[in-house]
């Protein structure tokens, strides 16, 4: 089995959807020759033809609204939109046409197609590539939002993404693209789109991230396990919307324990939502109050401030001891 | 631009002045019909509302000539796109008037049929154009023919949507066509602040997308530089862009009391330009239409709106689990909750 980056992953993902189905089709800005800025879909114009896999004039609006024009004649777009705070000029597009279709129809015409988006902080690009927008999505109805935490997670989730009838906004964090590689097979597999995964059990305090905070969180349930033999138990989403409520409750029903980590800032975030969650369905199981560790409620910082800005281990480390008091 | 521009057939006054298209006389006729009907719709619905007995409504008084010749070229297998002033296009187009008086009540499910290829009119302005854009540059990658009309107003020329949307139409050259009905007003906002050009068709130019003006009041000259267009989208040539001049005689919709802004006076000298008028008279001086045909067409398409109309008011209050069902495919775990809590109350908790 390859050991890919989540970038070969990815790659190998299109790659396989465009070999087996031909209204498969991938745009966007930089896609094509260049491969894309992180050289996601490199190699894929050269093997499918500038009608499968081409670059478009820079417009995320007409990049979105296109790709809705295709989906609903049959085709299955995967639009790529060069980093992830580039949604906003797109957002109307998203948010009143692309979620929409469906019900505005009453299923006549559907929106199946992908908007994929390099995200998140931490590898110091200029202003305005690193907003986190996965809450403004799980806000919009009608849309899933999916933001894998590794390689071997990426392939599986983008192509259930693919074949979901509805669309999918696929946040891929850039953090990741290329930190680490994992076993991953070179056949297509699926992993459930709205299912989190317990990446490591644990029974006295639950910690839920995704994305980049995945490893973030796993480094500080080592840390306090280490430190203190407490049992730390870590849910990855995976998916944002929909939400796997039931993968949470069960968690925290059972350790009555949680820290919710995400870089995004505080207010209104995706931690918020969570912590209603677990509000509604395990109020009576909780021992202590949930804790945040998350971004502040400011823009995501310059360059020379990202790390006092993103959570680290020893921030989340400090939230579990907390949870932990008696 | 030449002197005169703007593309007509028949002058105001009824007059050919034009190359009458080769069409047989029941299509001619059909034409008179259908911009009929499309008065008949705008004054009913809108005195319908007034009587609490349907929603909101944006009349096309005025504009029947365009509305009817933006469809009536397009095979069944072509798309209709188009905002709230696009409503009877559709029903040209083959979307039957009670979908169209279940979406202007606001019922669920609005059962538009997929074969009309008309997708649901929403409000968001110049959205519509990208999505006609997709669907052409789908068309072109899957080599059907087939040719996409979208049509938007003068005041949605100005939304970033419209733009990138002729841009990526020039790029890429699909099979559609933008018709912009051009009725010279956005509610109260007079069309020369949309725009600095003279003509909305001049935009064009600058995206490599050609375009032309035509009388939005002459319903042959819209007919004939719609198939024109259509031909050439089917021949592989691309995007054209249609200015069609018009203007809006009722209001914006009936929310809106346009006395606060319109001038009496050029509200006047267009109703001296109707449509209807100017295309009765061609088809009288052809001896295509009598008096009494005349009569008994408007019978007909009076009695054909009432029928409709009785079907929609007859109607059982829409479902409320609908509001769930059209959400996604499949329901998430959350949603079906919130489904069968609604279901089991009657109501929210």
């Amino acid at each position: 089995m390859p050991k890919w980056t989540m970038v070969q992953a990815i790659n190998n993902a299109l790659a396989i959807e465009l070999e087996r189905n031909p209204d498969v089709l991938v745009f966007g800005e930089d896609v094509g020759q260049n491969g894309g800025v992180f050289r996601v879909t490199d190699g894929l114009q050269e093997r499918f033809g500038e009608a499968r896999v081409f670059d478009t004039p820079l417009a995320e609006s007409a990049i979105v609204g296109t790709a809705l024009g295709m989906a609903i004649y049959g085709l299955r777009p995967v639009a790529e939109i060069q980093f992830a705070p580039f949604t906003y000029p797109c957002f109307n597009q998203i948010a009143t046409q692309v979620t929409r279709m469906r019900y505005r129809s009453c299923g006549v015409y559907t929106a199946p197609l992908v908007i994929r988006a390099p995200c998140g902080g931490g590898v110091r690009p200029p202003e305005m590539h690193s907003d986190s927008v996965e809450a403004l999505f799980m806000h919009v109805q009608g849309i899933k939002v999916v933001m894998p935490s590794t390689p071997y997670d990426a392939k599986g989730l983008l192509h259930a993404a693919i074949d979901d009838p509805d669309p999918v906004l696929f946040l891929e964090h850039m953090k990741l693209y290329r930190s680490f590689r994992q076993d991953v097979p070179e056949d297509r597999y699926t992993l459930p789109l709205g299912q989190a995964h317990v990446v490591k059990p644990g029974r006295e305090v639950t910690v839920i991230a995704y994305a980049a905070m995945v490893n973030v969180a796993l480094a500080a349930a080592q840390q306090v396990e280490q430190a203190s033999g407490a049992s730390v138990e870590v849910i990855d989403l995976r998916s944002i919307a929909p939400l796997d409520e039931e993968t949470i409750a069960t968690s925290v029903g059972k350790t009555g324990r949680a820290v919710v980590v995400h870089e995004a800032p505080r207010t209104g975030g995706v931690a918020a939502e969570i912590i209603a969650v677990i509000n509604d369905q395990c109020l009576y199981s909780l021992l202590k109050p949930v804790e945040r560790v998350t971004g502040p409620d400011t823009p995501f910082p310059m360059p020379k401030l990202e790390d006092t800005f993103i959570p680290t281990p020893e921030r989340v480390a400090r939230a579990i001891y907390r949870v932990l008091e008696p | 631009m030449p002197d005169n521009p703007i593309y007509q057939i028949l002058t105001p006054a009824g007059d050919v002045i034009g190359d009458v298209p080769d069409l047989a006389d029941e299509t001619l006729v059909g034409l008179y019909r259908w911009m009929v009907m499309a008065r008949i719709f705008s004054d009913r619905m809108v005195a319908l509302q007034r009587q609490g007995r349907m929603g909101t409504f944006a009349p096309l008084n005025g504009q029947e000539a365009t509305c009817v010749a933006m469809a009536a070229p397009l095979e069944e297998k072509d798309w209709l796109l188009g905002s709230y002033r696009e409503s009877f296009p559709y029903i040209v187009k083959g979307v039957p008037l009670l979908s169209q008086m279940k979406h202007w009540g606001g019922h669920l499910p609005v059962d538009y049929p997929y074969e009309a290829r008309c997708i649901p009119f929403q409000i968001v302005l110049a959205t519509q154009v990208l999505h006609a854009v997709g669907i052409a540059m789908a068309i072109k990658y899957k080599k059907e023919k087939q040719v996409v009309m979208v049509g938007c107003g003068d005041g949605a020329t100005s939304e970033g949507d419209f733009n990138e949307a002729l841009n990526f139409a020039g790029v890429f050259k699909p099979p559609v066509i933008f018709l912009v009905q051009n009725n010279g007003w956005a509610i109260s906002v007079p069309r020369k602040i949309q725009t600095a050009v003279e003509y909305i068709a001049q935009r064009g130019a600058g995206f490599g997308v050609p375009s032309r003006i035509v009388d939005g009041n002459d319903v042959l000259a819209v007919y004939q530089a719609v198939t024109e267009a259509a031909d050439r989208a089917k021949a592989g040539e691309g995007a054209t862009l249609i200015e069609a001049i018009t203007y809006r005689l009722g209001a914006h919709t009936t929310a809106d009391d346009p006395t606060k802004y319109q001038p009496p006076a050029e509200l006047d000298a267009w109703r001296q330009r109707d449509p209807i008028t100017r295309y009765r008279k061609f088809l009288m001086d052809r001896t295509l239409l009598t008096d009494a045909q005349d009569e008994q067409l408007h019978d007909d398409v009076n009695a054909e709106f009432q029928a409709a109309l009785d079907l929609y008011e007859a109607l059982p209050p829409p479902n409320p689990a609908h509001q769930f069902d059209y959400t996604y495919a499949e329901l998430p775990p959350q949603l079906q909750r919130q489904r069968e809590e609604f279901l089991e109350l009657g109501s929210w908790r």
